[in-house]
């Protein structure tokens, strides 16, 4: 039937995929380096803020 | 340092925490309500109002946006102001808040029940409602950030990261998703059509889930579960990861909805890839969650309100990995449109939004109320009858959900399907029945739940003034020396709503856009033609009566449906269907190619009595549907409507269209006649016949024609 290929067909869309698929690769590589690498004092405190409070 | 002395408002959380209470019991009772029709439909006691397919979006709507909605602003406005040593930015916004967002869900309810739908599920809420709820969720943000802005603590903690990812996310959503052409104050089309209005549909169902049902209750998490433990969450460096993952990956797995659909393959592949993903970032959250409880195990035994928040987080664990094994191809053949469905998600809304919110409450309310909770044992048996009813209520679901499919897909050894739809109905209500058993328990919970906490409320005293003291920040942060990018965002709210919006967009934009720019570069089906005006004013009675929540219009291309229902359906077919009604569960036969399968007659029957036509039949009765009359005045503004949306009628058609829909009328009641049936051509069935018998039947023309 001719109308088939309806929105099936789109030249090139396999780059749509792949640049996401990089874009959240390298998000994601940036963060977890940040994760390692960061002062681990400084997330100690982070930790604690709910805690430290009043009550 | 000096110390500032301020108060925190705790009026504004006591009033979400009382509107959580309230519409969670309405919102339960709708679902309850709706679960009994479904194995006796007389229950709908004869009114349109109460009937399946309008108390149906009721339910969803209350337990979401009222009974959720609260529950988060609750969790916000405690949680918020005690992490930024701040009161809330303003007393006024948070009061025009308040009650502005109780007064849309009273709209809600009112517009549901009299059928005022948009027809796209979770978005039912028809322009003037979703105006208010844009600007009421403006004022919710302005007042969020305005506390920020005014905190004395430097640095936010991960649990305000997810509820601004939330506030800017939903109102994307919501924005995107609710474009449409106001036909009249309650009546509008979706600005989108077919493919891509399903396309934008789940985009926001998936995403309202994940950030309306998931990242703000996370956020909560974040800050009660500690909080209630006593000790830090167990990794902050992985609450990072879980945080900025799981925003990326969620936006983008919309299309596991619709898999085998006649969404294009690439989007759906794309669903599929980023829903197997999440997996990662949502069990990480999960594990971050119980792990904070190592060595603290005993707290559980005594505190319920933490009792309450494991089970949480454990159904979150399984809910979100079930999620991703649903986005499966193959597995997601065999779930769509069963009851499996509605399992995995109550394991989502009754384990971990239910079970979270009565924790937090549990918690909550003596602390507001400075005293002990009234009854610890009634907690305890909440706790148990609540879990009870969880099971009660999944596992038959499940169960039903994997027999239904089983018994679609059965053929005989002759080739020959072997079960008629209506046995595989008949097979499904004992499952009906232990489920609204389930649901009965849960709802028993919650109202054990209320009256605990309305006599701790009578034995407290309110703490109406609660200060607290901290040193206000300096103007200018000095940077450390070795200063990591991450922590600039940590310090600038600002700036993390922007990269929060930035993330979460880059999934939306590169899922819409190629569907969007090929609309115009491919031909659509040339025998597909506009809907006639009396077509067109019975597909907006179907949408009115909420036909979609029991019937899908999208046949899957697998011998089992084709065998069943006919060709399998094809994007082009829906060009013009503002909204699309794919819909998502087949508690009745899948409708896309019902024209032309059953004379008029039938269908007018069936109408008045379900049974008549189909024995055993679990739908409602709609003798009302042979009683009203059609509103023909609203035609040319329809029509004209669908024209700004660019449907193709001929120039100056509104203006002729009255006079076309009569005089289809006309010979529908012709046809009635033939077969016995009296009626006068201006009642609301002629036009509802006239679209059903339309349904599918623009391809089968297009065969013949091809034959010639």
């Amino acid at each position: 039937m001719k109308f088939r290929n309806y929105l099936e067909a789109i030249t090139g869309i396999g780059i749509y995929p792949l640049v996401s698929l990089m874009l959240f690769v390298v998000f994601f590589g940036l963060v977890t380096l940040y994760v390692i690498k960061g002062n681990k004092k400084h997330f100690e405190t982070l930790s604690n803020l709910p805690i430290n409070e009043k009550k | 340092m000096e110390l500032q002395k301020f108060q925190y408002d705790n009026k504004t959380v006591k009033l979400f925490a009382y509107a959580t209470i309230v519409w969670g019991l309405v919102g339960m009772l709708a679902g309850l309500i709706a679960a009994i029709q479904l194995y006796l439909p007389a229950a709908n006691l004869a009114l349109p109002y109460t009937t399946f397919g309008r108390v149906r979006p009721v339910h969803t709507n209350a337990v979401i946006f009222a009974f959720v909605g609260n529950g988060i602003f609750m969790g916000v406005y405690y949680s918020l102001q005690r992490l930024l040593k701040a009161r809330m930015f303003s007393d006024l916004l948070s009061k025009i808040h308040f009650w502005g967002w109780q007064l849309i869900i009273v709209l809600a309810a009112v517009t549901l029940v009299l059928g005022k739908t948009t027809g796209k599920e979770y978005a039912e809420l028809e322009w003037p409602i979703d105006i208010l709820i844009t600007i009421v969720w403006v004022v919710f943000g302005w007042n969020l950030f305005g506390t920020i802005i005014r905190r004395r603590e430097r640095h936010l903690y991960v649990a305000i990261w997810f509820y601004i990812a939330t506030f800017v996310t939903v109102a994307m959503l919501h924005i995107v998703n609710s474009v449409e052409i106001p036909v009249s104050f309650w009546k509008s089309y979706s600005w989108y059509a077919g493919v891509q209005d399903a396309l934008i549909q789940w985009w926001y169902g998936h995403n309202a889930v994940a950030f309306f049902l998931t990242t703000p209750y996370l956020g909560m998490m974040y800050y009660f579960l500690p909080k209630m433990a006593q000790r830090p969450i167990y990794s902050y460096r992985l609450s990072i990861i879980h945080f900025w993952a799981l925003i990326f990956l969620y936006i983008w797995a919309g299309p596991h909805h619709l898999l085998y659909t006649s969404v294009p393959d690439w989007a759906q592949s794309l669903g599929v890839v980023f829903s197997i993903m999440l997996l990662a970032p949502s069990w990480g959250g999960m594990i971050n969650g119980l792990l904070t409880l190592r060595g603290a195990w005993d707290k559980v035994r005594d505190n319920v309100g933490l009792k309450f928040l494991v089970v949480a987080v454990t159904a979150y664990g399984m809910a979100t990995f079930e999620g991703p094994m649903l986005s499966l191809k193959s597995v997601s053949a065999i779930a769509h449109y069963t009851d499996w469905i509605v399992a995995h998600v109550h394991v989502g809304a009754l384990g971990w939004n239910g079970f979270m919110t009565f924790g937090i409450l549990y918690w909550l309310i003596p602390k507001l109320f400075q005293t002990n909770l009234y009854s610890q044992k009634m907690a305890n048996a909440h706790f148990w009858i609540g879990t009870l009813g969880i099971l009660l209520y999944a596992v038959p679901m499940y169960w039903a959900g994997f027999m239904q499919s089983s018994m679609w897909k059965d053929f005989t050894p002759e080739g020959q399907l072997k079960w008629q739809f209506m046995d595989t109905v008949t097979k499904m209500i004992p499952f009906y029945i232990a489920r609204s058993i389930g649901g009965t328990l849960y709802l028993i919970g919650a109202v054990l739940m209320t009256y605990n906490l309305i006599k701790t409320i009578k034995t407290g005293t309110f703490l109406e003034i609660e200060e607290d003291e901290a040193p206000a920040l300096k103007g200018e942060y000095v940077a450390h020396s070795k200063d990591h990018w991450h922590r600039w965002i940590e310090r600038k709210p600002i700036q993390l709503m922007v990269l929060s919006l930035v993330v979460v967009a880059i999934g939306g934009i590169i899922e819409f856009v190629p569907t969007f720019l090929v609309k115009s570069n491919i031909p659509t089906i040339a025998s597909v033609k506009p809907y006639t005006p009396l077509e067109l004013q019975g597909r907006d009675i179907y949408v009115r009566e909420g036909c979609y929540t029991c019937h899908s219009q999208m046949i899957r291309p697998f011998r089992s449906e084709t065998a069943r229902y006919g060709e399998y359906s094809k994007a082009g077919e829906f060009v013009y269907d503002h909204p699309f009604q794919w819909g998502s569960k087949r508690t009745g036969p899948d409708l896309a190619r019902q024209g032309g399968k059953y004379p008029d007659s039938w269908h007018y029957n069936h109408m008045l009595d379900p049974t008549s036509m189909s024995p055993g039949s679990i739908m409602p009765q709609y003798p009302w549907l042979l009683e009203d009359q059609l509103d023909g005045n609203s035609t040319m503004a329809k029509i004209k409507a669908m024209k700004r949306l660019g449907v193709p009628y001929p120039d100056g058609y509104e203006k002729v269209a009255l006079s076309d829909m009569e005089k289809q009328a006309k010979e529908i009641t012709a046809n009635l006649k033939k077969d016995g049936i009296e009626t006068l051509p201006d009642r609301e069935i002629i036009a509802l016949i006239a679209y059903l018998q339309r349904l599918g039947k623009d391809i089968k023309s297009e065969k013949i024609t091809d034959k010639k």
